[in-house]
C-alpha cells in the first residue's frame, strides 16, 4: 500500500539518487548551517545597540571622531587578579567619550568622571552584574546562585569600600554608614572582620551597668527600655520593643544586680550646701565657661538639638539620675566609668554645686509620671535576667555576672555577597540584597515578632548610608591582591607616659585631641606641639585657655590645674611632641632687623593677602578665620612659623591654610614680620 | 452590485476581509482604550479639590540639596503657597513634577495649616543638575510655577564639594552658620558664589584651572584669592570646577557639546 506521504518520500529518494543532485542538496543545507551563527551574531541584542549608537552618532557634529573611536564586535576586559570578565562595553559604546556627558539615551551615555580608569577597570566591580554576559536581561538582573543583579545607583559608593577600607574624599554615604556602624554599636553584636584582618571597633562606648543604682532609678530605666528616644531624641540605644512585663523585669533586675560602690554617690560638699542656694544664671555660665556644650547636646526652646555628640545629650538628665551621683560623677567621672571620655574637670566645691545644680534642673516630669512599677519580687528578677541574656544586653553594656556573648548576632563579615536565594523576602519586597538590607534595618520585627534584633531610629537616608556600608563586606574585598587592598589608618594604642601621662589620662585630653595616631578630631592634633609653641605661652594658655580662631565655638575648657601640675604638662609636651622634620630652636625668636620686618609686612600685606583670614592689626584687619595673629610671635616659635609657612599640609594635614609655594626669602622675611608681633608690644611696634 | 450565486464567493471574501479589518481596529482601539486607562489609573491619584488658591510657591527648605546619584535627598522640600499679600494659604493644591527617574512623594498635595506642604525626593540614577517644578492652580484658572533645582553629585563633583567645603567656601559663600563662619565680609575684594552662573559660565576650563592654580594675582585679579596649585592636586582642582560646573545657576553647558532635549 501506498500512501501519498511515501510516494513523496520515494521520489525525493530517486532524485537524491544523483549523486550531483546529492551533493548540491547537502551542501545547501550546510551553507545554511553555517548562516546560523553569523545570522544569531547578527541579530543579537548587542549587535542592534552597536547599529543603534552608529546611527546615533551620525547625526552628530562630533561623528567622525566617534566614529573613528568606534570599534565593532564584542569587547572584553579580562582583570585575572580579581577574576572579572567584563564585556559591558559592548553594548556601552560610548561609556569613555566625554562629549557624551550629556546624553540621556543609555546605553550610549558616558561614564562620570572617577579615578579609575574605564577601560582597565571595567565595570562589574563596581556595578555588579554579570559581566560576561551579553544580553541585557542576563548581565543586569540575574538572580541565580552565585550570580547578582546590578547594584542600584544609591548604592553605588559601596562599591569603592571593596578596597578602600579607609574613607575616601568622595563617598560622604560610605564614610557616614561606616561611622554609624561603629557609633550604634552594631558591631558589638555583630562582628565585622575586615580583609586586613582588624576586627571593626564600637566608638558608642556604653556605661556599665554594675552599679547603675547608683546612678538612676528603676523607674527612669523602665521609661529608657520603653522607648530611648523619649528621654533623649539622640539615644544611640535602640529600641527593643519590650513589652510592659519585660521592661519592667529587666529594670528589676538590673536594680537588684547593682552593687553599691563606695565613692559613685558623695553628698554635697559641706561648705558648698550651707552656702546660699546656688544661682541658676552663675550655673548656666559656669556650664557655658567649661564648654559642656562642646560635646553634649540640649534642646533648645525650638526643639532643636544644640551641641556635640561626643557625650549624651543631657535635655532631661535630672530626671535620669540621682543628685548624689552626679556630685560625684562631676568630681571625677572616672571612678564610675573608667573609659568615659569625660575629662576629670577639677572644680572647686563652689563650682561643683553650681554646676550640679544647673545640670540637675533640666528636667522633664512628664517623662516618668506614669511609671508605677510595683516592687519587683524575686520571680521578677530572675526573669529580667533571663531576658538579659536572651537580648544579649551584655554584648554592649558590663554586667555583673554575665559575661559578654561572642557574636551575639550573625557575623557580617561577608554579608554583601549574600546570595538573594538564600535570603527570605516578605511578600511584596523587592527580591534584591539592598532591598533586605533596608527591611531588616528600619523593621527588624516584620521578619518575625520573636527576633531579637533592635531597632533603630534612623532616617531613611541614614539607613541607606548603613547598606552602604555593609554592601562592600564581600567575598570579593578578602579574595584581592594584597596590591589591590587599601586598609584604614587604624587608631594607634598610644598613651602618654609618667606624671604627664597620668594627667592627661584624667583630663581626658585624648577625647579631643589626637597624638601620634590615637585621639579624637575636634581639638588640634597635638603629636608636634613642641615643636611649635613657646613655653610661656603654654603655660598661660594651661591656666586659662583663651580662643585663637574668633570664629570657633568649641573651645578648650579650663581645668584649674595646680601650679605644679601645669609645669609637669609643659615639660612633657615641649620635650616629647617633636617634630622630626626640624628644630624648635633653629630660628630665634627675636632679633629680626627692622628692614626684614617691614619687607615681611608688606609681603603680608600684599603678595600673600594674608589679611584676608588673619588678623595681625586688629584696627585694620578683619579676617577671623583663620587663627588672630596678633601676638603670634610670643606664642609660636620662628622654627614652626618658617616651615609652616614653607608647607602647611605637611605639618598640619588637612589645613585649610592653602601652601602658597613661598620662597626661602619671602618665608624668613614673613617669619621676621610675625615674631614682631608680641605680646604687649606697642601698637607702634605692631605695624 | 447584486449578488448573485457566481460573485457570492467574492462578496464572501471582502466581508471577511472587512470584519478581519474592523477586528484589527476594534483590537487597536481596545488596546489603546486600554492603556490610556492603565495611565490615567497610574498617573492620577485621586483628583485633589483646592480648598484656597495662591499666587505663588515660595521655598522654605530642601532646594539646592546635593545628593548621591539614585538617593533620597538627606532634607525634605518644603514649599508654601503664598496668597497676593505674601500671607500662607492653607488647602491649596500644589503639584510636583521632575525628571526622568526622580520619585517625588508625596507627588501631589493639600497644603497644611501653614500653608506648607513637605516632600521626599529622591533623585536619578545619573549625576546632574536636577530641576523639579511645583505647580499650583491660582484664582483665575492658571497656575503658577516655581523650579526648584535639586543636584546629583557623582564621585568627582563629590570630592569637588569637600574641596570646596574645606578650602573655599569660607570666602566663597557669605551664608554665614555657627559650624561654618563665613569670611566673605571681610573681604575687601568680594569673590562670586560658585552658583552664580553668569559670571562663571563665562570662564572656560582654562580660565577656571588657571585661577585656582596660581590665584588672583596671575591673572590681573586681586591676590585675595589665593594660588591653590600647590596644595591641591590636579584631580582636586578638576574636581573643585566639575562641582562649580554642576551648580552653576544658570546651568552649564560646555561649549562644542550636543545637548538632548529635556
Ligand atoms: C581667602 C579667601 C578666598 C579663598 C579661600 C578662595 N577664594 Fe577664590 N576668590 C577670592 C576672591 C577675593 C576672588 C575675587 C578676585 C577678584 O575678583 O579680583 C576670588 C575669585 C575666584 C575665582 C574667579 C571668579 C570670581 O569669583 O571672580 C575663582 C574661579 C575662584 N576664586 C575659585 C576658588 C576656589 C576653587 C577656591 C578653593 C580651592 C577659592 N577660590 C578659595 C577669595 C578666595
Amino acid at each position: 500500500m501506498k500512501t501519498p506521504k511515501t510516494g513523496f518520500l520515494a521520489s525525493c529518494l530517486a532524485f537524491l539518487r544523483d549523486p550531483f543532485r546529492m551533493f548540491g542538496v547537502v551542501s545547501f543545507v550546510l551553507l545554511l548551517l553555517l548562516t546560523i551563527a553569523p545570522a544569531k551574531d547578527y541579530f543579537s541584542q548587542w549587535h542592534g545597540y552597536q547599529r543603534q549608537y552608529l546611527r546615533f552618532i551620525s547625526h552628530r557634529t562630533d561623528a567622525l571622531t566617534l566614529q573613528r573611536h568606534f570599534h565593532g564586535g564584542i569587547q572584553q576586559i579580562w582583570i585575572p587578579q580579581m577574576s572579572v570578565v567584563d564585556r559591558c562595553q559592548t553594548c556601552h559604546v560610548g561609556l569613555t567619550e566625554t562629549s557624551l556627558a550629556d546624553v540621556q539615551q543609555q546605553p550610549f551615555r558616558a561614564h562620570p568622571r572617577i579615578p579609575h580608569k574605564l577601560t582597565e577597570f571595567g565595570c562589574v566591580i563596581c556595578h555588579r552584574g554579570q559581566g560576561a554576559a551579553t544580553t541585557v536581561g542576563q548581565a543586569h538582573h540575574s538572580e541565580m546562585a552565585g550570580e547578582e543583579p546590578i547594584l542600584p545607583a544609591r548604592y553605588m559608593e559601596s562599591s569603592c569600600g571593596q578596597c578602600h577600607q579607609g574613607p575616601l574624599e568622595g563617598t560622604p554615604k560610605l564614610n557616614q554608614g561606616r561611622l554609624m556602624l561603629a557609633r550604634y554599636g552594631c558591631v558589638n553584636c555583630h562582628s565585622i572582620v575586615l580583609p586586613d584582618g582588624t576586627k571593626l571597633q564600637a566608638t558608642d562606648n556604653p556605661p556599665p551597668l554594675t552599679h547603675i543604682a547608683d546612678k538612676t532609678t528603676r523607674e527612669w530605666i523602665y521609661a529608657w527600655l520603653k522607648d530611648p528616644t523619649s528621654y533623649s531624641a539622640s539615644a544611640t540605644m535602640p529600641n527593643f520593643k519590650l513589652s510592659d512585663a519585660d521592661a519592667s523585669d529587666i529594670s528589676a533586675f538590673l536594680i537588684a544586680n547593682s552593687t553599691p560602690n563606695p565613692g559613685d554617690t558623695m553628698p554635697m560638699p559641706a561648705a558648698a550646701v550651707h552656702g546660699p542656694a546656688p544661682d541658676p544664671t552663675a550655673g548656666a555660665s559656669l556650664y557655658g565657661e567649661s564648654f559642656c556644650a562642646s560635646c553634649h547636646a540640649t534642646q533648645n526652646a525650638a526643639g532643636n538639638l544644640v551641641g556635640g555628640n561626643l557625650g549624651p545629650e543631657l535635655t532631661n538628665v535630672g530626671t535620669k539620675v540621682r543628685p548624689e551621683w552626679l556630685t560625684a560623677w562631676m568630681r571625677n567621672p572616672q571612678h564610675y566609668d573608667p573609659s568615659t571620655l569625660m575629662p576629670q574637670y577639677r572644680w572647686t566645691d563652689a563650682q561643683l554645686k553650681l554646676i550640679t545644680a544647673f545640670v540637675q534642673s533640666k528636667t522633664n516630669p512628664d517623662l516618668l509620671a506614669n511609671v508605677h512599677l510595683s516592687p519587683s519580687t524575686p520571680a521578677q528578677i530572675a526573669h529580667g535576667k533571663k531576658l538579659v541574656i536572651e537580648y544579649g544586653c551584655a554584648s554592649c553594656h558590663q554586667i555583673r555576672g554575665i559575661d559578654k556573648p561572642d557574636n551575639f548576632g550573625p557575623n557580617l563579615s561577608r554579608i554583601g555577597s549574600k546570595p538573594v536565594v538564600q535570603l527570605v523576602f516578605l511578600p511584596g519586597m523587592e527580591r534584591t540584597l539592598p532591598a533586605y538590607l533596608t527591611q531588616k534595618i528600619s523593621h527588624p520585627r516584620s521578619f518575625g515578632p520573636s527576633l531579637h534584633m533592635p531597632k533603630y531610629n534612623f532616617t531613611p537616608a541614614q539607613v541607606e548610608a548603613v547598606v552602604t556600608a555593609l554592601l562592600p563586606l564581600t567575598d570579593r574585598s578578602f579574595e584581592l591582591p594584597l596590591n589591590l587592598q587599601r586598609p584604614a589608618v587604624q587608631e594607634t594604642h598610644y598613651e602618654p607616659t609618667d606624671k604627664a601621662g597620668q594627667l592627661m589620662t584624667q583630663l581626658n585630653c585624648l577625647s579631643c585631641h589626637r597624638i601620634n595616631g590615637r585621639g579624637g578630631d575636634m581639638a588640634p592634633d597635638l603629636s608636634w606641639e613642641g615643636s611649635s609653641v613657646q613655653r610661656p605661652w603654654l603655660d598661660a594658655f594651661l591656666k586659662n585657655p583663651n580662643t585663637l580662631r574668633p570664629a570657633l565655638i568649641r573651645r578648650m575648657p579650663r581645668f584649674n590645674l595646680t601650679d605644679a601640675e601645669r609645669t609637669i604638662l609643659t615639660d612633657y609636651i615641649l620635650a616629647v611632641y617633636q617634630t622630626p622634620a626640624f628644630q624648635r630652636d633653629e630660628l630665634p625668636l627675636t632679633g629680626y632687623s627692622p628692614d626684614q620686618v617691614e619687607k615681611g609686612r608688606q609681603l603680608f600685606y600684599s603678595k600673600y593677602a594674608c589679611q584676608s583670614c588673619h588678623i595681625v592689626n586688629p584696627n585694620q584687619d578683619k579676617g577671623y578665620i583663620g587663627p588672630t595673629l596678633t601676638q603670634v610671635g610670643s606664642r609660636l616659635t620662628a622654627a614652626w612659623i618658617y616651615h609652616y609657612l614653607k608647607n602647611p599640609q605637611a605639618l598640619r594635614p588637612g589645613t585649610m591654610e592653602p601652601n602658597q609655594h613661598i620662597s626661602d626669602d619671602d618665608a624668613r622675611s614673613l617669619t621676621a614680620f610675625l615674631m614682631a608681633q608680641k605680646s604687649g608690644a606697642s601698637q607702634a611696634a605692631r605695624k | 452590485m447584486k449578488i448573485t450565486p457566481r460573485n457570492l464567493d467574492f462578496h464572501l471574501r471582502a466581508a471577511r476581509r472587512t470584519a478581519a479589518q474592523l477586528g484589527i481596529l476594534l483590537a487597536a482601539l481596545s488596546a489603546t482604550l486600554l492603556s490610556v486607562g492603565c495611565m490615567h489609573r497610574q498617573s492620577a491619584a485621586p483628583a485633589l479639590h483646592a480648598k484656597a488658591t495662591g499666587s505663588a510657591i515660595v521655598i522654605v527648605s530642601g532646594d539646592r540639596q546635593l545628593g548621591s546619584p539614585g538617593s533620597l535627598l538627606p532634607q525634605s522640600l518644603v514649599l508654601q503657597v503664598n496668597d497676593d499679600q505674601g500671607n500662607a494659604v492653607p488647602g491649596a493644591v500644589l503639584q510636583l513634577a521632575g525628571p526622568a527617574g526622580v520619585t517625588i512623594r508625596p507627588a501631589q498635595a493639600l497644603t497644611d495649616d501653614n500653608g506648607q506642604v513637605t516632600v521626599r525626593l529622591t533623585l536619578g540614577g545619573i549625576s546632574g543638575l536636577y530641576p523639579f517644578t511645583a505647580t499650583s492652580p491660582d484664582a483665575h484658572g492658571k497656575t503658577v510655577s516655581l523650579l526648584i533645582p535639586e543636584y546629583a553629585a557623582g564621585y568627582q563633583q563629590q570630592v569637588g564639594f569637600q574641596v570646596n567645603a574645606t578650602y573655599c567656601s569660607r570666602c566663597h559663600d557669605s551664608n554665614s552658620t555657627v559650624e561654618q563662619v563665613s569670611n566673605y565680609d571681610n573681604l575687601a575684594v568680594k569673590p562670586h558664589a560658585f552658583t552664580s552662573g553668569d559670571i562663571y559660565n563665562k570662564l572656560s576650563h582654562a580660565d577656571l584651572s588657571n585661577i585656582i592654580a596660581h590665584g588672583g594675582v596671575a591673572v590681573n585679579r586681586s591676590a585675595l584669592m589665593p594660588a591653590y596649585g600647590w596644595t591641591l592636586s590636579k584631580p582636586e582642582i578638576e574636581a573643585v570646577i566639575s562641582y562649580i560646573r554642576l551648580i552653576s545657576d544658570p546651568p552649564y553647558r560646555a561649549p562644542g557639546l550636543v545637548y538632548d532635549k529635556q
